[in-house]
């Protein structure tokens, strides 16, 4: 048991030198282990498409391509895709727009994702970018490789394809009733096929596969528990791992002594700099090692949330002026000459994304080469940051995503990955490092605390005519007003965030709207105004508009006065392709004034749906998570400690703080599917706040609206105004 | 570190392991059962749900020391002849997941519940529930599937 002292080591030098040789399986042989069938490659460029039909043998692959897809010889067809299942259920819904324009079953599909050796470079699994992007790209490609088989069976029939049709995986003959299936199609053929994004693609209303409410794949496994997540998995001879973490941040290690934990039985101490890590044989021994290590930090003095939205006001990220994001009219001439005048300031905390499956990767080496199983939304990412980590080729590292315990945003980094690899390097056997639930609320990041300075002018009839929004440290998604106004200016200010700050659901959208339809608000009522019909008078937008009446009438609007006990208020908005309306009522007890969400109706609009089960659990899903930041959610923190970094400290919403909800899907089926992932969450928390704002009378411009008490832990929440 | 003696899924089962290292760890790590999931370390989530005597417990809050008579269930205990239990079949069919990682602990804790009262309402759902979180937001679902398990099972004697 020796301390490797590793203080001044290959991440210091840049100068890694081991005997590496190349295990990795590169493209062209992982097409010989595919064996024979038709391979279809996507690219965003025409110029590959003179490329088409080459073999096999010695074809350099594109660069740019972004998917792939393999049809074997027995007919299964194994998509390939960078894009990550995170419990977004694209693993389903992307199958499903395979299966539709391919002309196959639906099971006789395997998506592979997320493994850099095996799949085409993709940025990450974000921004709601997967239905948008990578649906019509998979539709391009199957469509291509449907077509690629017609022209097969033509040219081996010698009947002109057209007069072929390709169903059920097969291709048929009707005049001469024959048909073949696209394994005997594809039986002893090596054929690649390279396409750029022209091919026509099955109109919307002619689906029959995607559209469909089809299971989510793989949900046997997750019932029985046979399903490995990234922290389930184990390889022989692995070893467990644990980092020392300072005691707060910023802070540089003084003193060590791990004399104590180099006597426990299989136990390295491993250091690097600042960096101080245990491996052990076991999880608990790994832990006890840890805590038996002695360490003194220098913590600098920081900020806390005393005066936090002050702090991001003042200190912006660049010191030179800054131009606002979108500018028209006159703001100041319209104010002035409004009838109605309103300004106010808005607030968001940090919150943390609390992944129940935290951080977590398994590392192992051999010959030189680095392979990670982890927890991420970008392998790719992850594999640059191991790349410059060991100063490793790209080649020889491979990161691999077994389908994860969420992210929500929060898992665009691989700090485990990097720590499992620094430590199982080490060792010399392969490390596991799971962060436990303190790391994940401490080490991680988190969504940004904002600041949003609103200032509103509006005619007397209701007409909007001003609009400045300033968005401080917290974001511009959704920074735009959807609104029909003439003038505006709109400006997000980037702040030193005193927190490692970073991607949440939905962004800064969840701020934005807050702010502006709780503003909306009270400009509703200070022009005497319905909240719904000072909404319909300044949107033209259809699509909002659509929203807004659906959930409206859903919820039955106008139909009851809300009274001190009872509140009803509503919301809408747009982003990332998404129209939302959310009505919610509150009920309040006026003595105590504890706070409960009765009801939530939110009607959802995303263009055409590919799988009405799956959207509707995301949308569902995302108000519940919303609940949180709305009500209850909030990092607290002082002298560069978290000061709740547990679940008994940090409330999520739990079964009883579910109101009842009702999801209404409205669908375009002329408009291309967006992503449904992230703007479902933004329409709760200015609802609620609304309509506690017609409950109450009380105006409550800071999310959470209701934190708890350390010693609160019931499911209604007490606001003070 | 001691011997000890477990009755894992209807198995006998010895484990080498320290007397106070939690059962969760000893299940995930020396076990290989990693079914049990871990989410907080502190009983707050729900995530390490097993049975013990049929009673939904948090094992990350147990010492395998204290274990040793104990009938434990698992998630991998409950499918039987390769037929799931009526708690899992009704969260398939409800679709009661999203990233599945607090699946388990939500099945055990709702076969419990099951297991003492037969036909729960909506309110006795929530509160047998409380204490296991699914940060993806999918409790009407899971409270759909636990409706739809009491539904399935027979009156009496409602075994897993």
């Amino acid at each position: 048991m020796s301390l490797h002292d590793q203080s001044s080591p290959e991440f210091a030098r840049g100068s890694y030198h081991e005997a590496s040789r190349s295990v990795q399986l590169d493209r062209r042989d992982f097409l010989k282990v595919l064996g024979g069938g038709v391979l279809v490659c996507l690219t965003p460029t025409s110029a590959w498409t003179q490329e088409s039909g080459r073999t096999f043998g010695g074809h350099e692959l594109p660069k740019d391509v972004s998917a792939w897809l393999h049809i074997a010889a027995v007919g299964k067809v194994t998509v390939f895709t960078g894009k990550v299942e995170v419990g977004q259920n694209i693993r389903t819904s992307l199958a499903q727009q395979v299966a539709e324009e391919l002309r196959v079953p639906f099971d006789s599909i395997t998506m592979v994702m997320g493994d850099t050796d095996l799949t085409p470079w993709d940025m990450g699994t974000f921004g709601s970018r997967t239905t948008p992007t990578m649906g019509p790209q998979l539709r391009t490609m199957a469509a291509a490789a449907r077509e690629t088989l017609v022209q097969m069976a033509a040219q081996r029939w010698q009947v002109d394809a057209a007069t072929l049709t390709a169903a059920d995986g097969k291709v048929t003959d009707s005049k001469q009733s024959r048909s073949l299936t696209y394994g005997e199609l594809t039986r002893g053929e090596k054929l690649v096929k390279i396409v750029s994004s022209e091919e026509r693609l099955t109109p919307v209303t002619d689906w029959k596969i995607a559209g469909t409410a089809v299971p989510k794949v793989g949900g046997r496994d997750f019932v029985t528990g046979a399903h490995k997540f990234p922290s389930d998995m184990v390889l022989p001879e692995m070893r467990f791992g644990a980092v020392l973490r300072p005691d707060g941040f910023n802070a540089t290690l003084a003193s060590l002594d791990t004399s104590a934990a180099e006597k426990l039985h299989g136990v390295q101490v491993v250091r690097d700099g600042d960096f101080v890590g245990v491996v052990a044989p076991d999880a608990y021994t790994a832990q006890h090692a840890l805590s038996a290590i002695q360490a003194k930090w220098n913590v600098p003095a920081q900020p806390s949330n005393e005066g936090l939205y002050e702090y991001l006001k003042n200190n912006p990220e660049s010191s030179g002026e800054e131009s606002p994001q979108h500018v028209a009219g006159s703001v100041t001439q319209a104010i002035a000459s409004a009838d109605l005048q309103l300004e106010n300031q808005y607030t968001v905390a940090y919150i943390a994304h609390a992944p129940l499956e935290p951080r977590a990767a398994v590392a192992t080496w051999a010959d030189g080469r680095l392979t990670v199983w982890t927890g991420t939304q970008r392998p790719f990412g992850v594999r640059d940051e191991l790349v410059q980590a060991f100063h490793l080729p790209a080649a020889q590292v491979r990161v691999i995503h077994p389908d994860m315990g969420s992210g929500y945003g929060g898992k665009h980094t691989g700090e485990a990955a990097i720590e499992a690899a620094r430590l199982s390097k080490a060792a010399g056997k392969p490390v596991k490092v799971i962060w436990t639930r303190q790391e994940e609320f401490t080490w991680a990041y988190l969504r940004p605390a904002g600041l949003i300075e609103i200032k509103a002018g509006a005619r007397r009839d209701g007409t909007l005519v001003a609009w400045e929004h300033h968005n401080y440290n917290s974001g511009p998604a959704a920074i735009g007003t959807p609104y029909d106004v003439a003038n505006q200016i709109i400006q997000y200010h980037p702040a030193r965030s005193p927190l490692r700050q970073g991607s949440y659901r939905g962004l800064a959208a969840t701020a934005n709207h807050f702010a502006r339809e709780s503003h909306m608000d009270a400009l509703a009522h200070a022009a005497g105004l319905d909240p719904l019909a000072f909404r319909l008078k300044n949107i033209s937008d259809t699509r909002l508009r659509a929203v807004l009446q659906a959930a409206a009438e859903k919820f039955g609007w106008g139909r009851e006065k809300s009274t001190p006990g009872r509140g009803f208020g509503m919301a809408c908005g747009t982003d990332k392709g998404g129209y939302i309306a959310t009505c919610a009522e509150v009920g309040i007890d006026p003595a105590s004034r504890k706070v409960r969400i009765r009801r939530i109706v939110e009607a959802w609009e995303s263009g055409a749906i590919v799988n009405p089960d799956g959207l509707r659990n995301q949308v569902m899903g995302a108000i519940v998570q919303s609940i949180g930041g709305a009500l209850f959610e909030q990092i607290l923190f002082a002298n560069g400690r978290i000061l709740n970094p547990h679940f008994a400290q940090y409330r999520l919403p739990r079964f009883s703080d579910v109101p009842r909800i009702e999801v209404v899907l409205l669908e375009r089926k002329d408009i291309p599917s967006a992503g449904a992932g992230e703007t479902g969450i933004v329409g709760l928390a200015p609802a609620v706040a609304n309509a506690i704002f017609a409950a109450t009378g009380t105006r409550l411009r800071s999310m959470p609206m209701a934190p708890l008490h350390k010693e609160q832990h019931a499911s209604s929440a007490q606001f003070h105004s | 570190m001691a011997e000890f003696l477990l009755h894992v899924n209807g198995a006998p089962l010895h484990v080498n392991a320290p007397a106070d290292e939690s059962l969760l760890s000893v299940l995930r790590n020396r076990l290989h059962l990693t079914g049990p999931k871990y989410g907080c370390g502190e009983g707050q989530c729900g995530a390490c749900t097993v049975l013990l005597d049929g009673e939904a417990t948090r094992s990350c809050l147990v010492a395998v020391g204290s274990v040793a008579n104990a009938k434990i269930v698992t998630i991998e205990g409950l499918e039987q002849n390769g037929k799931l239990s009526a708690v899992q079949q009704a969260f398939l069919d409800e679709g009661a997941f999203q990233c599945g990682y607090c699946t388990s602990g939500m099945i055990l804790s709702a076969t419990s519940l099951l297991q003492r009262t037969h036909k729960p309402t909506e309110q006795q759902i929530v509160e047998a529930m409380d204490g296991n979180l699914c940060r993806c937001g999918t409790y009407p679902r899971i409270v759909a599937a636990i409706q739809r398990a009491a539904q399935s099972m027979p009156a009496k004697g409602a075994s897993r």
